[in-house]
Order: structure tokens, then C-alpha cells, then sequence
């Protein structure tokens, strides 16, 4: 890492970080990347550091478990400005935006509430497919409705 | 199905199977996957169908999902109107009632859609159609236009598609008394369409369709059901295969 003001955090050896999130969103890209901090491995993160390109920001770096860039591309529903820095001996070995994926299981729940993703008994995970990305604009598989930004937000509980 | 030799489990409702005892429609799916060769399904949500066909590892029809779709109701319907007219481009078709709850809607328009029709949508304004039916209508460059008032429409329709109001959806019953009997396809209405407009509706009606009309050259309903039977034969047929003969 290049700029003295991130290393309130000392490098981390091998792992990822996840650079120029939206300041105070850090707590909900984990969420989307699925990590509560009891699964063992080292997780730091900083909020409300200064940023040359967005005033402030957060910044989230998980050490010692290697994340696919489906599972980071989901980071870019709650912060669309990350980029993902993937470190493998202290070296950055790839670095990437954050783009939202053209399919998302699991994570948002459909605003219809007659939409069969809703019924709790049933095996099933709400799926939605990308139809764009600028505005964002998601369609529920199950039953067509579309979610825009301000839907997805809800459901991720953004206010 | 049995006409095609075949034979039915059937039930009508929730309260013949073993969801009354709270099974969950993926139980319900997997054991009827395990006893039949095709799934016929109608269900209350939207996107059951779908969910159930995810399930089986038998083909699954559609039969209507909650104010969804109602593929095969659509396809009856153009094999209806190619009957009449021989052709489905070049039509005008006015749809009245409520574009915004009822399934037939969706799936005739998506249908429709890969012809080259001109379309009259005519409801009251509660029950416009909703975003999704609109989005998909301009992605697909289909031209259309909205009125509250039949006769407006009536005059330039080949086919009066007419739906009725979906009571049983409407998330407040208020909402539903102020729409009720807002338009009804009445002999005074008919008499300013074209010689050969037909009328067609999916059935069942309520009041939305004076009965005195049945009797005009233009009604079309009773056929229109009549055909979904060879329809939903054909479908069957070329989903489990079979012989000709």
C-alpha cells in the first residue's frame, strides 16, 4: 500500500483488500462477502480515513482466505467505488473494480411479497438477475419484479 | 390428457393434498416428479411454476402462477384469433380490464410481441399495467396506447380481448369496490365496432360482459375455450413425445 494514512493497519502477507469503499459502508461489504468475524481468519478494517478520490472512505482487508472475484464482484451492490487488491506475499498480485454480477443468489430478498423466494418453508434462495447496471435495476427470476437501488438498499437494510 | 390416452393425478386445491398437513410445495413437487411423466401446475404466488420446475426432474407446465403468467391461456388465445383471421400480424387489439392483476394479460402480451400487432390497453387508471408489463412492452418496441374509456378504443379493434377484474388479488378489498363494474362490454358498446371485431375473454366472466352479447356474431369466448383443448392436447403431445397416428 502506497499512502502512509493506510497503514494504520500494518500490510497483511497474503489475502485481499478492499480499497475506496464509501465511507461507513465496511460493516456491510463484509456482510456481502459473508464474513461475521468468527471464522477464525484476521479481518481489518478502517472507517473514515481521508481519501484523495472520495473525501473519505473505508477500507477492509481480510487476511488468509482467498475470496473468488464472483464473491468480491457482490461488494459492488454496497459500494460501487471499491476496488479489490488480491496480495499474495506482501505483493499485490491483481488488482480490480468491483462490477456488480449479472446474477445474485441469495443475498436480497424480493419485495413482492406473494413471490414464491418469500415462503419460508420452502428450499429456496432469491435469485435476480442484472438487467443494468447504471441505474442499477435487478429483476427478481421468480416472478419479474424489478428492484431498483433504493429497493436493494431496503432489503440490505441502507438507509 | 385422456383423450390422448393418458391418465390424471389430480387435485383441485390445497385442501386434497398433503400441503393441508403442511407440506411444502417442494415435497409436493418431489412426489408428484416420482409418480407422474409432466407436472401441471396452477399456484397462488408468482414464480411457483418456475421454482417447481426446479424441483422436478419432470417437464412442468404453467398454468397460471399467482397475477404472474398464464402461458398456455396465451397461446390459446393466438391460436384463437389465427383461426379467424388467418393471420396474427396486422391485427388491432384492445384489451380492457384489469391489466394490472391479471396473468393472462402478462402472457398474451409477451405472446404478442412477436407479432405485429397494434394494441389499444384500456382500463381504469388503478389498474394500468404495472412497470414490468410497460418496461417489457418498450424493450421489445412494442407500440401501444391507454384509455379509461372503451368507446374510444372500440371502433378500430379487430379482437376485444376482455379480462376480468381479479378480485382475489387485490391486496385491499377497498381498493377493489372502487373499481368494480367501472367499463362492461354491452350491446350500446358493440354496436360502434367493426362488422368483424370478435370478443374475446378467458374466462370466467362476472359481469364485465353483458350476456345479451353471447348471442351477437361477435362473441368469441366459448370458442376460444373450446380450443384450448386441442391447444393444451398438442402441447402435451410434443412435450412427452410419443407417435404420430
Amino acid at each position: 500500500m502506497s499512502s502512509k494514512k493506510e497503514l494504520i493497519i500494518s500490510k497483511i502477507r497474503s489475502g485481499v483488500v478492499i480499497d475506496h469503499i464509501p465511507a461507513g459502508r465496511a460493516l456491510l461489504v463484509l456482510r456481502m462477502l459473508g464474513i461475521t468475524g468468527r471464522e477464525g481468519f484476521r479481518v481489518a478494517l478502517v472507517m473514515n480515513v481521508e481519501s484523495g478520490k472520495l473525501g473519505i472512505k473505508d477500507i477492509v482487508k481480510v487476511e488468509g482466505r482467498e475470496l473468488t472475484k464472483d464473491e468480491l464482484n457482490l461488494v459492488a451492490l454496497v459500494a460501487p467505488t471499491a476496488t479489490v487488491n488480491i496480495i499474495r506475499d506482501y505483493e499485490v498480485v491483481s488488482k480490480f473494480k468491483v462490477v456488480v454480477p449479472d446474477v445474485i443468489e441469495g443475498l436480497i430478498k424480493c419485495k413482492n411479497p406473494r413471490c414464491i423466494t418469500n415462503q419460508q418453508r420452502e428450499p429456496i434462495k432469491s435469485r435476480f438477475r442484472v438487467v443494468s447496471r447504471e441505474p442499477l435495476k435487478l429483476v427478481c427470476d421468480y416472478c419479474g419484479t424489478i428492484h431498483d437501488l433504493g429497493d436493494i438498499e431496503k432489503s440490505l437494510g441502507i438507509t | 390428457m385422456l383423450r390422448l390416452g393418458g391418465s390424471v393425478i389430480g387435485f383441485s386445491g390445497t385442501e386434497a393434498t398433503s400441503m393441508a398437513k403442511g407440506e411444502n410445495l417442494a415435497d409436493t413437487i418431489r412426489m408428484l416428479d416420482s409418480y407422474a411423466n409432466a407436472i401441471v401446475i396452477r399456484h397462488s404466488l408468482e414464480g411457483a411454476a418456475r421454482f417447481a420446475a426446479e424441483v422436478a426432474e419432470s417437464p412442468v407446465i404453467n398454468a397460471g402462477d399467482g397475477s404472474q403468467n398464464h402461458p398456455t391461456q396465451a397461446m390459446l388465445d393466438l391460436y384463437t384469433m389465427w383461426r379467424e383471421f388467418g393471420t396474427i400480424d396486422g391485427l388491432s387489439i384492445g384489451i380492457l380490464g384489469d391489466l394490472r392483476y391479471a396473468r393472462v394479460v402478462n402472457s398474451l402480451i409477451q405472446a404478442l410481441s412477436y407479432y405485429k400487432v397494434k394494441l389499444h390497453l384500456i382500463s381504469p387508471e388503478p389498474l394500468k399495467p404495472r412497470r414490468e408489463l410497460l418496461e417489457f412492452m418498450s424493450s421489445r418496441g412494442m407500440a401501444y396506447d391507454w384509455t379509461d374509456d372503451p368507446y374510444k378504443a372500440i371502433g378500430d379493434v379487430d379482437v376485444l380481448y376482455v379480462v376480468r377484474i381479479q378480485r382475489e388479488r387485490f391486496p385491499d378489498p377497498m381498493e377493489y369496490e372502487r373499481v368494480r363494474g367501472a367499463y362492461r362490454v354491452d350491446l350500446k358498446l358493440i354496436e360502434r365496432a367493426k362488422p368483424s371485431m370478435i370478443i374475446m375473454h378467458p374466462l370466467p366472466r362476472v359481469d364485465e360482459v353483458d350476456f345479451a352479447v353471447d348471442s351477437t356474431h361477435h362473441a368469441r369466448y366459448f370458442k376460444q375455450a373450446g380450443l384450448g383443448v386441442p391447444l393444451r392436447m398438442a402441447l402435451l403431445k410434443l412435450i412427452l413425445g410419443g407417435d404420430h397416428e
